[in-house]
C-alpha cells in the first residue's frame, strides 16, 4: 500500500459524514443514470425489435426505369465519377417487376438472411354484421417467417393452420376485436377484382396499433387473385444478420438493383429521433445529480485543503513532494469514487430489476405488459465515466491547490 | 550524502543570508546578512526577541523556504538554491524538524506519526513501525504508541514530534522553540533528549529558544536582533 494512499484512507475515514454524503451522491447519481438509461433504451430496443419483427430490416419497392442516363464517366477503378441525368419522362415501375432476378441478386449479399415477397393491397373485410377496410399482405409464409416475428406475434390460432389452408387469413388483433372474429370463423374479403370467403387461421398482435387494426396476411396467390394483378406490384421485405448496418446495405442494394431500398432506420427516423432525444434528455438530467455530487465533493476537498495546510506543511517538512501532497487528495477522491461506483452499480442493477417488474400495459408502438428495460453495460460505462469526470475535477482542483502550499508561509502564519 | 563520521567537523555553513517576505501588505525584511557555522554533535541555541528572524532562519535551514540572497552549505554542498527534488530528499533523509506546536497529524497514531519519514524513505511499514516504537519507548511513550495524536497530552505530543524528527537519524536537527509550551520539568526532559541525541548520533542540533537556562547549556549561542546575529 502506497504511503499517500494510506494517508488518504485515514483522512477519508476521519471525515466519515462529509465523505458519506459525497458517496451517497455518487451512488445515487450512477444508479439513477443506469436506471433511466435502461428504461429509455429498453423502450427503444423493444421498439426496434417490434419494427424489425413486423416490417423487416429493409424494404425494397418501386423504381424509375433508367432510360435517360446521357453522359457518364467511369474511372479505372470502376466508380462513376460524374453523370448527367434527366428524370423527366422516366418510366415509373410500381413494386418489383422481376422478382426472381431480384431475389437472385439479393442472395449474393452475404448479410441477407431472408427475403420475403409481399404483395400489398387494400380490401374490405366483411362479416355477417360488420365490414372493415383492411390492408392485405400477400405472403409466402415460409419466406415471411425468415424476415419477421409473425410466429411469435400470433396470439390465437397458429401458423400451421395458415400453412395447411390456402384460403386462410391471419388478422390483426384490433380488427378481430372490432368485428368480433375468432379462429376458424369465416370472413368475406372483397378485393378490387374478386371476392373470396376465407377462414381465420390466426390472430396476431404486433403491438403497433396501426398494424394491428389494419393488416391481414393471406397467401401471395390469393392476394394477387383478389387484386387481379398476376405479375409485379409486390415489394420485398429483407432480413439481415446485422440490422444496425441496414442503411449501408440498403444503399448497396439500391445501387445494385436500381429499386428503392429503405432501411428500418430511415423508415422509423421520427420515432428513433424521439427516443434519442429522450435518452439524451434523461442523461443530462441525471448527470446533474452527479454534477451536484461533484460540487459537494469539491466543497469537501476545498475546505479540507484549507484546514489541512498545517498537515501539508508537516508532510512537506518530512520529505513529501508536491506530487505526493496532490496524490493524497487525489487518492481520497478515488477511494470515494471507487465505493461510489461499486454502490452505484449494485443499486443500478437492483433498481433496473425492480423497474422491470413494474406492471404496465403498453400498446401503440409496441406491446409490453411490464416496464421494458435494456440490460446494456455501456450505460454503466457512461455513468462511471461521467461520475469519474466530475469527481476527478472536484478532487484535482483542490489537490493542485494543496500542492502549491508553501510550508514556511503556513507555519509562519499559524504561529 | 552528508558526512557525520567526523564529530566536531563543520556540517553547516551559513553565509550572508538575507530573506524577506510579506504578511498581508506588510513587507518584512526578516534576515539581513546572517552568517555562522555549526559542527556535528554540537547543540546551537538561537535566541533573541520575537520577530527578530529566528524562526525564519530555521525554515531556511530546514529547506522549507529559499533565501533571497546568501548561501547555505550542508557538508560543503550548497543547498539553498538546489532543485526541489534534492531539497525534498534532504528534508527526508538528512534533516529533522521540530515545530513549536508539535504539529502532529491527528488522524494518525503516535507510532504512525513517528514512522512517517521512514515510510517516505521507502522502508517497509512493519520495519518502520518497529523502529518508531523503539524510539517512542526510549522517550517514555512505548505504552502510548497506538494512541491517536490528539489523545495525548501536550508534553507527550511534543515528545512524539521529537521522535518523528529523530527517527531518520538526521545529520541536522532543527527545533523551533521545542520547549515553548511545556512546563519546566518537561522542558528539561526535552532538552536532555536533544542533547543526548546530538552527542550519541553526532547530529548537529539548532534550537530556537526563549529559555536562557536552556540556551546557556548549549555549545553555541547565536543572539539575533533585527534580522542579524549580534553576538555569538
Amino acid at each position: 500500500m502506497s504511503l499517500t494512499f494510506y494517508l488518504a484512507l485515514r483522512y477519508v475515514f476521519a471525515r466519515k459524514r462529509a465523505m458519506l454524503m459525497s458517496l451517497f451522491g455518487i451512488i445515487f447519481g450512477i444508479s439513477f443514470f443506469v436506471i433511466t438509461q435502461a428504461q429509455t433504451s429498453g423502450f427503444q430496443e423493444y421498439f426496434i425489435k417490434t419494427i424489425l419483427g413486423t416490417n423487416g430490416a429493409i424494404r425494397i419497392s418501386d423504381r424509375f426505369q433508367n432510360m435517360d442516363e446521357t453522359v457518364s464517366k467511369i474511372s479505372q477503378d470502376g466508380k462513376i465519377k460524374f453523370k448527367f441525368q434527366n428524370r423527366e419522362g422516366a418510366k415509373y415501375i410500381k413494386g418489383i417487376d422481376y422478382p426472381d432476378k431480384i431475389r437472385n441478386a439479393l442472395t449474393a449479399f452475404p448479410s441477407v438472411n431472408g427475403i420475403s415477397e409481399v404483395f400489398e393491397d387494400n380490401a374490405i373485410l366483411q362479416t355477417k354484421s360488420r365490414s372493415q377496410s383492411i390492408q392485405l399482405h400477400g405472403i409466402k409464409i415460409s419466406d415471411h417467417l425468415l424476415v419477421s416475428d409473425l410466429k411469435e406475434q400470433v396470439t390465437h390460432g397458429s401458423i400451421s393452420n395458415f400453412l395447411r389452408d390456402n384460403m386462410g387469413i391471419i388478422i390483426g388483433s384490433r380488427i378481430a376485436e372490432r368485428v368480433n372474429l375468432k379462429v376458424n370463423d369465416r370472413v368475406n374479403i372483397v378485393g378490387k377484382l374478386e371476392n373470396f370467403q376465407l377462414r381465420v387461421s390466426g390472430i396476431f398482435e404486433s403491438g403497433v396499433s396501426d398494424i394491428d387494426k389494419k393488416r391481414c396476411y393471406i397467401s401471395l396467390p390469393t392476394a394477387r387473385s383478389l387484386s387481379g394483378t398476376r405479375f409485379g406490384g409486390s415489394i420485398f421485405q429483407v432480413g439481415i444478420a446485422t440490422p444496425e448496418k441496414a442503411p449501408q446495405i440498403a444503399a448497396q442494394i439500391q445501387e445494385t438493383i436500381g429499386h428503392r431500398s429503405v432501411s428500418w432506420q430511415e423508415r422509423e427516423k421520427v420515432w428513433l429521433d424521439v427516443f434519442k432525444a429522450l435518452r439524451v434528455s434523461s442523461a443530462i438530467t441525471v448527470s446533474s445529480i452527479l454534477l451536484l455530487s461533484g460540487l459537494g465533493m469539491f466543497n469537501v476537498f476545498a475546505i479540507m485543503g484549507i484546514e489541512k495546510t498545517r498537515d501539508i506543511s508537516i508532510l512537506r517538512s518530512i520529505g513529501f513532494t508536491r506530487a505526493d501532497i496532490s496524490s493524497v487528495f487525489l487518492w481520497q477522491g478515488i477511494i470515494v469514487l471507487f465505493f461510489g461506483i461499486i454502490g452505484g452499480i449494485i443499486c443500478g442493477l437492483l433498481g433496473t430489476f425492480i423497474v422491470s417488474k413494474i406492471p404496465m400495459q403498453i400498446r401503440g408502438i409496441f406491446k409490453s405488459d411490464t416496464f421494458v428495460v435494456n440490460w446494456d453495460f455501456t450505460h454503466y460505462g457512461w455513468a462511471i465515466l461521467i461520475a469519474s469526470l466530475f469527481v476527478g475535477l472536484a478532487t484535482w482542483i483542490p489537490a493542485r491547490r494543496a500542492a502549491k502550499v508553501e510550508p514556511a508561509k503556513i507555519i509562519r502564519e499559524t504561529l | 550524502m552528508v558526512n557525520r563520521n567526523n564529530p566536531g567537523q563543520t556540517l553547516l555553513q551559513v553565509k550572508r543570508l538575507e530573506h524577506s517576505f510579506t504578511i498581508g501588505e506588510e513587507y518584512v525584511q526578516a534576515l539581513r546578512g546572517v552568517s555562522f557555522e555549526v559542527k556535528t554533535g554540537e547543540v546551537t541555541a538561537i535566541v533573541g526577541p520575537s520577530g527578530c528572524g529566528k524562526s525564519t532562519l530555521l525554515y531556511l535551514l530546514g529547506l522549507l523556504d529559499r533565501p533571497d540572497k546568501g548561501e547555505i552549505l550542508l557538508d560543503n554542498k550548497s543547498v539553498s538554491q538546489a532543485s526541489d527534488q534534492v531539497r525534498t530528499e534532504l528534508r527526508n533523509k538528512n534533516l529533522g524538524f521540530i515545530f513549536q506546536f508539535h504539529f502532529l497529524i491527528k488522524e494518525l497514531t503516535a507510532c504512525e506519526n513517528v514512522s512517517m519519514p521512514l515510510f517516505k524513505a521507502g522502508i517497509q511499514r512493519k520495519e518502520a513501525n518497529k523502529r518508531a516504537r523503539s524510539v517512542l519507548t526510549k522517550l517514555g511513550l512505548g505504552n502510548k504508541a497506538e494512541r491517536f495524536a490528539n489523545k495525548l497530552s501536550g508534553g507527550e505530543q511534543q515528545r512524539v514530534a521529537i521522535a518523528r524528527a529523530m527517527i531518520n537519524s538526521p545529520s541536522l536537527l532543527l527545533a523551533d522553540e521545542p520547549t515553548g509550551n511545556l512546563d519546566s520539568e518537561n522542558s528539561r526532559k526535552v532538552f536532555q533528549l536533544l542533547l543526548q541525541f546530538a552527542r550519541e548520533e553526532s547530529t548537529a542540533v539548532i534550537l530556537v529558544t526563549h529559555n536562557p537556562e536552556i540556551a546557556e547549556k548549549c555549545d553555541q549561542i547565536l543572539r539575533m536582533k533585527d534580522g542579524q546575529i549580534v553576538r555569538d
